[in-house]
Formats: structure tokens, sequence, C-alpha cells
């Protein structure tokens, strides 16, 4: 459906590997995984816009990456550092729960999760 | 005098250290510009007028007694994703409508410490993802140039703030192409540096290793200097540089003769509204007046970065808005039944549409059974892109093309489509890809609408650019052109 070669020359993907659209189901389910709640009216709107999208990403496909070790960081060589291992916090634990939504004694509130 | 409004910013800082007038001065008359726009240009999200004016008669103070920063009394405004201490940080979101930050960003702090006075916090795409300012929850920004166009994103309002010379300068981000694309479509300069180079401490994360803190201001000159203040290594940010920040202002006026000009092959394509291009050209040929060298280079996997993108940035988005809970911070839904149905409809309602979108698309990415298809050949063919820039980096000191592939397009033309808004990257993203900076500069326009050209570097070449940026600016005057209605 995107035409890479009117945005750059790369070759067509092979007609094997199209994408199915994805279902309902699954537009469902990668809500449940993501704790998002959908409306009846967002479902097919992102069901069309998640297959598109994979279809789209789906042109990696035809790059040949054999041998190749997957980038880890931006920088070339780095890696990511290490700092000593000491306590360097300060308890801010009143201050950081004035943005909460419910606490009392300094704990913050939710539904109850043990019966 | 010109009218204060019309002087850059390294003249303003001037200006001020030679007591040509005050920071209240400064501060009350781009209080006063900002507060004329908000209805026509919606760039702002919070205006800190008072706490501004506060820190405006100390700046004056500090003037008087000699004993002021570089940046001392100069108004700024940060985009709402830096978190500031007592003052609002939305992130342009429903999420974060009431989230005060009890800490700085690295950023605020180093920008405060050099004297900088903060008018306010500029609107933005919904957690920086977006290319046209239109997924805000605080409505679209508008821009200068033309008020039905967007102004570009995700920084829309820093942008559009800067064009309009609401701020003389703005802090700003890019994780695929927000601080150039905006500042392309605005008519200013720019500059997204290496990835590490700023610290992202307080910077409210997206995509974490691609995000990078910047700078747009109306020329490269101004960038310099912002970028000289902000830069630096952070123990706090893990993913910060060890490595001495070189003085950009210092080397702005080194001769370009000689400068090895790469000609970006795959940009200059199909897909490139021709008269955008005719403006590029125009500028490569300044730059060779200006004794650089220009050849054609070709990064044969570059066509796959925006792909590449769509797997990586959506994959760290979906792993870094989990800690959005409905619990600590942010928005919480009325009534929760139980903790899911609290996660559920707090995410549900506090994120709108596209972030949503891009939360599930890494959510699927990262799933059992996807990994190594989507996010592990993406980090692969990512690998293929870096290794091409620095096979050219080889060869030319700088790459050059255009910015964006349009001038700026009309605000609701592209929102029922995601890939079309996608593609309004593909000039951009190969640097993050790479955690390589540029720069984008204006270079003409087309009609009455600005175009940006784009300078990309090797690693830590800030001060290359800028000092490519600057000879440019110097030959030319399309950085001083204001917006018809706020000159």
């Amino acid at each position: 459906m995107y035409d890479f070669p009117l945005i750059f020359r790369i070759p067509p993907p092979h007609p094997s590997r199209t994408p199915m659209p994805l279902t309902r189901e699954q537009i469902e389910s990668i809500a449940f995984l993501a704790r998002l709640e959908l409306s009846a009216t967002e479902l097919p709107v992102y069901q069309t816009s998640l297959s598109s999208i994979l279809e789209f990403i789906g042109a990696l496909d035809r790059a040949d990456t054999a041998g190749v070790t997957p980038m880890a960081h931006p920088l070339p060589g780095l890696s990511q550092r290490l700092r000593p291992d000491v306590v360097t916090e300060q308890d801010h634990h009143a201050e950081y729960q004035r943005n909460a939504p419910q606490v009392a004694a300094g704990l913050y509130l939710v539904p109850r999760v043990i019966e | 005098m010109s009218e204060l409004h019309h002087i850059p910013l390294t003249g303003l800082a001037a200006g001020l250290r030679a007591r040509r007038f005050s920071s209240v001065e400064l501060t009350e008359a781009f209080l006063g510009r900002i507060a004329a726009s908000q209805g026509a240009l919606n760039a702002f999200i919070t205006v800190t007028r008072e706490q501004a004016l506060a820190d405006a008669r100390a700046a004056d103070r500090a003037l008087a007694a000699g004993t002021g920063g570089a940046l001392t009394g100069v108004p700024i405004a940060h985009k709402d994703l830096f978190c500031t201490r007592g003052v609002r940080t939305t992130c342009g979101s429903r999420m974060l409508e009431n989230f005060v930050s009890p800490y700085d960003a690295t950023v605020v702090a180093k920008l405060k410490g050099a004297g900088a006075v903060m008018l306010g916090k500029t609107n933005m795409d919904e957690f920086a993802m977006g290319s046209s300012n239109e997924t805000s929850y605080y409505g679209p920004v508008r821009n200068p140039w033309e008020p039905r166009l967007v102004p570009g994103g995700s920084s829309g309002g820093s942008a559009a703030a800067v064009a309009a010379r609401l701020v003389p300068g703005a802090t700003a981000t890019d994780t695929g192409g927000s601080i150039r694309q905006p500042a392309a479509l605005c008519g200013i300069t720019g500059l997204k540096p290496s990835y590490g180079r700023v610290s992202r401490y307080g910077m409210v994360a997206f995509a974490s290793s691609l995000d990078q803190g910047g700078t747009l201001t109306a020329s490269a000159a101004d960038a310099a200097l912002m970028l000289r203040e902000m830069a630096g290594f952070d123990p706090n940010d893990s993913t910060s540089v060890e490595r001495e920040v070189p003085d950009y202002v210092a080397t702005l006026d080194a001769p370009l003769a000689g400068l090895r000009i790469g000609l970006l092959k795959e940009f200059f394509d199909k897909g490139l509204d021709p008269t955008n291009e005719q403006r590029v050209r125009d500028a490569l040929a300044v730059f060779a007046s200006l004794g650089a060298r220009l050849s054609e280079v070709s990064l044969p996997n570059l066509p796959l970065s925006v792909p590449v993108y769509y797997v990586v940035a959506p994959a760290e988005c979906s792993s870094n808005l989990a800690r959005f809970d409905g619990v600590r911070y942010g928005h919480r839904c009325e009534n929760p039944r139980d903790l899911m149905d609290l996660y559920r409809r707090s995410r549900g309602e506090g994120f709108g549409a596209e972030v949503k979108r891009r939360i599930m698309t890494g959510t699927y990415v990262l799933s059992a059974g996807y990994y190594d298809a989507y996010y592990l050949k993406a980090q692969r063919v990512r690998q293929l892109i870096s290794a091409d820039f620095t096979r050219a980096f080889a060869e030319v000191d700088v790459l050059i093309g255009p910015t964006t592939p349009t001038p700026a397009f009309a605000i609701g033309a592209k929102t029922s489509d995601p890939i079309t808004m996608y593609l309004n990257d593909i000039y951009t993203i190969g640097a993050n890809l790479a955690g390589l900076p540029a720069v984008s500069i204006p270079c003409g326009f087309v009609g009455e609408l600005p175009v940006g050209l784009q300078i990309v570097g090797s690693h830590f070449s800030e001060a290359l650019l800028l000092n490519a940026a600057h000879a440019y600016q110097r030959a030319t005057d399309w950085h001083t052109r204001i917006p018809g209605g706020w000159a």
C-alpha cells in the first residue's frame, strides 16, 4: 500500500510476506497487555492503523542482516556506565507524594488487591 | 536602537551586560508578545509571569554587581517536557495535567545557573509523539508564517515562539526530528546535539536511545551560546558522555575553505518537492562559494530508517510510558473497580490517540514471538544505517540535504493516516538512529513558506556544524526573516 519507490528506491516487498490485518481480538489482547482501556469506537480505528503500521515496518524484511549484530547503544564502542554502589538518594517521599492521586499515612492508596 | 525582539539572543546577552537595557524591560517586552500571541498561535501551555519578573529583577541586580553569567537576564522558554521545580510539566498530555515536578531537569538547572530567565513552558505534541503539534491535549500550535498551517512537531510551541520572536531562544528535544523539522517549517535554526551531549535527566522519556535535548533559536550563533551552557556530563543521566564541552562560540568564525560536504544522494530523490530541492541546491552553491568541496555520497540503508524508527521508538515508548499507572502521579480514573480497572481506565483516559497507538505498536513488537522478527531485526538494520554514516564520514566532513520533503502543511491534512505523518521525518530520523548531531537552518522560501537545510556531522562535531551554519548565515539573511504580523 505504501509506495516506497515513490520516496526512495527500495525493492518491492515479497508478496508472500504481506502481513494479515490484525483481528479485533488481537487488538483487544494488545490493549490488555498495554493496560489500556479502549472504547468500542477506538477499537476499529486501531485495528486499521496498527495493521498498516505493521505492513509499513514489514519493509525491514527486505534488508539483508545476516551476521549483523543488533545495535545496543547509539554511540559506537560505548556501553552503559555504572556508578559506585553507594546510597545517594535522600528521603523526599512527602514531596513526591504531593503529586499522588490518593495517599494516606505516607502510603499510596489503590483499590483492594487481596480479598 | 531597533525593537528589542529584533535583537538576537547573543545580542541581548551582550546588551544586558553593557546595561543598554534591563532584564525586566526585556522580560516585560517578551511577556507582552507572548500574551498577545496566545490566541493566534497557542505556543505556550504555561506562562510563568510572576516568577519571570522576580528572576529578571534578580538578574538586573547581578548585572549591576558585575556577577552575571553568559545568559544573565536573557528570557527563554522550555519545552513542556523539561521538568521545572514548582511549575507544572504537562508533556502536552492530559496524563500530566496537574503534575508539578519536585526537581529541575539538568538542562533547566544549567540554564538557570547561566542566568537565563524562564518565561514559560511551550506547547508540544503529546509526549513528543507527532510531527505537527496536533496531538497536544492543549490544542494545536499554529505556524506564524500562515496560521492555517502546522508549525511542525513535536517541538512546535518552541519553534513557533522563536519564529514569532516571542522568545529569543527555547529548549526542545529531538527523537526523530522534533527539533529540526519544526525549525525548518518555521524558518529558524534547530540544533539536535549528539546522543549523550546534553543530559536527559528530568526530560520526560519517550524513546531513551534516541531522545536528545537541544535548541531552537534564530541563528547558529545563538544556538552555539545556548548549547555551550546546556551541554556537559551529568552523573544523573547514565548515557551522558564524559567529554569536555568545547567553546562553540569561539570557533564560529573558522573559515570553511576545504570543508568536504557530502550531498546525501538518497535525500535528493523522488518524494522531495522540486521547489524545496531548488532552495537546498541554491544553498549548496553558497557553500561552494565559501570554499567548500561538494561530492555526492550514498547511504544505501538510509531508506529503511523510518521503518526501523517505527519499531525502535514505539518499543521504547511502551516501556517508558508503563510508569504512568495512576498510582504515584498523573491522571487517575474515577471510582476504579479494582487495580486492573484503575490501570486501564487511567491510562485509556490520560493518553491521547497517537500515544496509545505507539504504546500498542511497541507492545506488539516486543511481545512473545515477535521480538526477533521486529525489534531485533530493526536493531540490526539500525546497525547497518549507522555503519553507512561511519563510511560516509571517512570521506566527507559533513552531510547536507533537505530537512523535510515539503514546506509546512495544513492543520488536519495528515491526521487521518499515521504513516503519511510519519514520513515527514524521513530525512531526520537517520541522525537519531546513529546518535549523530544535526542542525536545520533556513535556506529560502517557497512562496511565503520557509525551507530548511539540514547539516549532519559525525559524533560530537557540533562545533563544526555550528561553524558551517554560521558561515552560511553570514553570507545570507534568511535567518533574519520574521513572519509578517510578528515583525
